[in-house]
């Protein structure tokens, strides 16, 4: 595609952007880019980089507080941030399409599916007869792989699943025919298989209809196989803008590669490299490059200048004053494993049965042997949070038998006694609702010990001490309250809460799955230093990478059975089971085989 | 939570200085009253004079001397009724809400039986049969808003103990007094404090309408609604009779609503900001 031709079909053009809170505190600046139609282009940062800023800018949006105070947005040639009144809300949807995070909550839950289409699409052209509407509406329906008969349109949105949800979404967006389209993280909240083929129809529908999209993500791996250029932003500004090949191949920008060192991918097995440190907050940037005191290649003038992005190959810009020239590799690696832990079990479930409303565990097995790491894994709904609870006695409606170093275990928490449960642990999937907002750090910790082991004041104090310097936290930190720590360092407070008890048996349910992926590399390496130290753990998740880089064993759940299980080489490298083959096709992967 | 940090709040302070004065008139306004309220001293109806600045009242008492004299029996009632309610209902409140199950099923039937029968009638009727005791008075009323207090707990309490920090708390096997009181109660006192400072309003009004009625304070002793009953007969002739214990009640009703309203929002925020 040459120059001539890219400018031609330019559709969107960003010169300048700039985005302020109160104060002149800028959220975003010196934001320049452009799309062309039909080309599918990823924004990547992680939490509080300004990615859904920039995102929302798009559609001439800022949140509360936030004001886009300089820059040029030109969709289609039309200069979006001069845009007024009623030219303005045709183009948020007509011009621009968005489409949100989590289809259960954007979706109006007492509008059936038909009215939820025909309203947003008379919204924007009431000319419309009923006869066009209804036709569009079932084009674009067939379109995003929906079913247009009557009774699909007559359906509510919790009639559906979080894929179809999610293609609703797509399907409100691209029933205006958008010259552009914003899509913030739209997959995150979906189970790899449908996340797989949501990416494949969205890819499928900005092709054909030459529609611009903007992806925005925290995840390069989903986006690996979807987009033409990745954008990767670091506190506000955009570090590195490139192709797709030239990014994943030759990342230019330190941060890039941290970031990819930092993903965890089931085909290496290999130590994730966490970033040291954290990305500052609006408003404490420093000076020079934001992302020099996390750099292990800063130089003296790296302190000095704000690196500008510029050109550092054909199509590929880097904002950094040393970029590495060096392509990086992330070949599958063959996997070394030794860990044969012959031991007798720690942990044996025999027979579990839960039932809800419906039956959601049946007849589950399986035994954790003293100090490895068993992945539980399983899409949303096979159960695997319901089993993890009910190990660590908050089940209700158990049927069953477990057993614990060899002797039997209640199914509630208060039936257990004291050994039981001090040295089985649960660490909650987020940490936003672990901890009590109205204790400090320190209270939280020394509950437990005054509790379990009547340990009060000075040597309390002295205990919490040593159980946050464990976690990697600073000992000020007991004094705060969890509202002033970010999601990464209340995680850690909540495994600390968890060790303080000298557990033996940790059960860790998602607990990475809200963390950004740097964070999530520096948690799963403190969980492997835990278990190095003789810790036991019974990790869920959906995600394989995290498998790959943490379990020694696996266990695959399907609709509460079990689908398959054995070492981790063994179930991730020869899977057995079909369902397991699949979920290892959908995963995405930073491999280039 | 430091009181300074409630101070800092513009309404907090105004709440405060209001509540106070008005207390410290009620508190200090026996000492301070020129005459003894159930002296006899003018005419019925009296105009304002240089021995009673304020007139007289139906019986020819110093106007002033009984206002000064008739505030601590409604504030203390209605501060007692009030903190009352509020123990009670947080507790029982906080019991269901964890509960969850006959227990809770109990005492929201309880409840919301008793909130279906209007407050002033059930204390009416209470009051008419078992007597006019400002004990008794202090107790009919706290039960009267128990259940309020009740339903608003629970539903909080609900919210709370599906968190995972009382999760955590149960798989360690804490003490249930411990999780209902260190848990779970400290994330619910902002609703409960806003709801305890329009208690006292709606006390002040109850026991003020229940003296009006004539089922509150008995005469001749001086109390705030008791005297707008009294005079209600003078209003054209002797305006102030009514109008200066009304006013009061509506001030020290005013201090307490922005009082308590200022003290939730900045309990509010300590879940936000760093403290």
């Amino acid at each position: 595609m040459n120059a001539g031709l890219k400018m031609s079909r330019e559709v969107l053009r960003v010169r300048d952007l700039r985005v302020e809170l109160a104060g002149e505190v800028d959220v975003l600046a010196n934001v320049s880019f452009s799309l062309a139609a039909g080309e599918i282009v990823a924004l990547v940062g992680e939490s509080g980089s300004g990615k859904t800023t920039l995102a929302t800018a798009l559609l001439r949006h800022a949140r509360q507080g936030a004001r886009i105070v300089a820059g040029h947005i030109e969709v289609a040639g039309q200069a979006l941030l001069e845009l007024q009144g009623e030219a303005l809300r045709l183009a948020r949807g007509g011009l621009v399409g968005y489409v949100a995070q989590d289809p259960a909550t954007a979706l109006n839950p007492a509008l059936r599916i038909g009215t939820l289409l025909r309203e947003t699409l008379l919204a924007h052209e009431p000319a419309l007869g009923h006869g066009t509407v209804d036709r569009r509406i079932g084009e674009t329906l067939v379109d995003v792989g929906l079913p247009d008969d009557q009774a699909f349109l007559r359906r509510f949105p919790h009639q559906l699943s979080g894929g179809q949800q999610q293609r609703v979404m797509l399907a409100l967006a691209f029933v205006l025919r958008p010259r552009l389209i914003v899509l913030d993280e739209p997959t995150t909240a979906l189970d790899v298989t449908t996340q797989a083929h949501v990416l494949a129809t969205l890819k499928r529908l900005c092709r054909s209809q030459d529609v611009a999209a903007l992806y925005v993500t925290h995840d390069l791996a989903v986006v690996r196989d979807l987009v033409d250029r990745v954008m990767v932003m670091y506190a506000g500004r955009l570090v590195e803008v490139a192709g797709r090949d030239a990014l994943f191949g030759a990342p230019a920008h330190p941060y890039t590669r941290a970031l990819l060192a930092a993903i965890p991918d089931i085909a290496r097995r290999q130590p994730l490299q966490a970033i040291a440190g954290h990305a500052p907050a609006p408003g404490q940037r420093p000076q020079g490059c934001a992302f020099a005191p996390r750099c292990a290649r800063r130089r003296a003038e790296c302190a000095m200048i704000e690196p500008p992005l510029v050109g550092h190959a054909s199509d590929h810009h880097v904002a950094c004053l040393a970029p590495l020239r060096e392509s990086m590799t992330l070949h599958a690696t063959a996997a070394t494993f030794v860990a044969t832990h012959e031991a007798t079990p720690l942990l044996e479930v025999r027979g579990l049965d839960v039932a809800y409303d419906r039956q959601v565990l049946f007849d589950v097995s399986l035994a954790v042997r003293q100090g490895e790491c068993l992945a539980l894994v399983g899409e949303s709904g096979s159960g695997k949070t319901s089993l993890a609870r009910a190990i660590a006695g908050l089940g209700e409606n158990v049927e069953g038998q477990l057993r614990y170093a060899g002797e039997p275990l209640a199914f509630a928490a208060r039936q257990r006694d004291v050994r039981q449960r001090h040295q089985i642990q649960y660490v909650f999937q987020n940490p936003y609702r672990a901890l009590n907002p109205r204790q400090t750090v320190g209270q939280i910790l020394s509950a437990p010990l005054a509790h379990f082991f009547g340990i009060r004041g000075a040597q309390a104090q002295h205990r919490v001490e040593a159980v946050l310097e464990r976690v990697s936290l600073p000992a000020s930190i007991a004094q705060l309250y969890p509202n002033s720590l970010s999601g990464g360092e209340r995680q850690r407070v909540a495994i600390a809460r968890a060790l303080i008890c000298q557990p033996k048996l940790l059960v860790c349910d998602e607990i990475t799955s809200a963390l950004d992926v740097s964070v999530q590399a520096s948690i799963l390496a403190l969980l492997r230093k835990l278990q190095a130290e003789g810790l036991t753990l019974l990790f869920v998740t959906h995600d394989l990478g995290v498998v790959r880089a943490i379990a020694d064993r696996v266990l695959v759940l399907r609709q509460g059975r079990v689908v398959e299980q054995g070492s981790a080489d063994q179930v991730l490298g020869q899977p057995v089971a079909a369902y397991t083959r699949t979920l290892i096709e959908h995963s995405p992967s930073l491999a280039t085989d | 939570m430091t009181d300074s940090r409630w101070m800092a709040e513009p309404q907090v302070r105004r709440g405060a200085v209001i509540t106070l004065l008005v207390a410290l008139l009620a508190l200090l306004g026996p000492w301070l009253a020129p005459h003894a309220p159930t002296a006899m001293l003018g005419p019925v109806y009296g105009p304002p004079s240089a021995d009673a600045p304020l007139g007289h009242d139906f019986l020819g008492h110093d106007l002033l001397s009984r206002l000064l004299s008739g505030g601590l029996s409604v504030l203390w009632m209605s501060l007692a009724a009030a903190t009352l309610a509020l123990l009670a209902g947080a507790s029982l409140g906080l019991l269901a809400g964890l509960s969850r199950r006959r227990l809770d099923q109990a005492i929201s039937w309880a409840a919301d039986v008793s909130l279906a029968f209007p407050d002033l009638i059930l204390v009416l009727l209470i009051v008419s049969m078992l007597g006019r005791a400002p004990w008794l008075i202090v107790l009919t009323v706290a039960v009267a808003f128990t259940p309020g207090v009740v339903r608003l707990a629970r539903g909080s309490a609900v919210a709370v103990a599906g968190q995972e920090y009382v999760e955590a708390a149960q798989m360690m096997g804490y003490p249930r007094w411990r999780i209902l009181f260190k848990e779970i109660l400290p994330n619910i006192l902002t609703p409960l404090l806003v709801h305890f400072g329009n208690m006292l309003t709606w006390a002040v009004g109850m026991l003020s309408g229940l003296s009006f009625l004539g089922y509150g304070v008995a005469p001749p002793a001086a109390d705030w609604g008791l005297m707008i009953n009294e005079n209600q007969a003078g209003l054209l002739v002797q305006p102030w009779a009514v109008l200066a214990p009304a006013l009061l009640i509506g001030v020290f009703a005013y201090g307490t609503n922005i009082l308590a309203e200022g003290i939730g929002r900045v309990s509010a925020r300590i879940g936000e900001i760093q403290p």
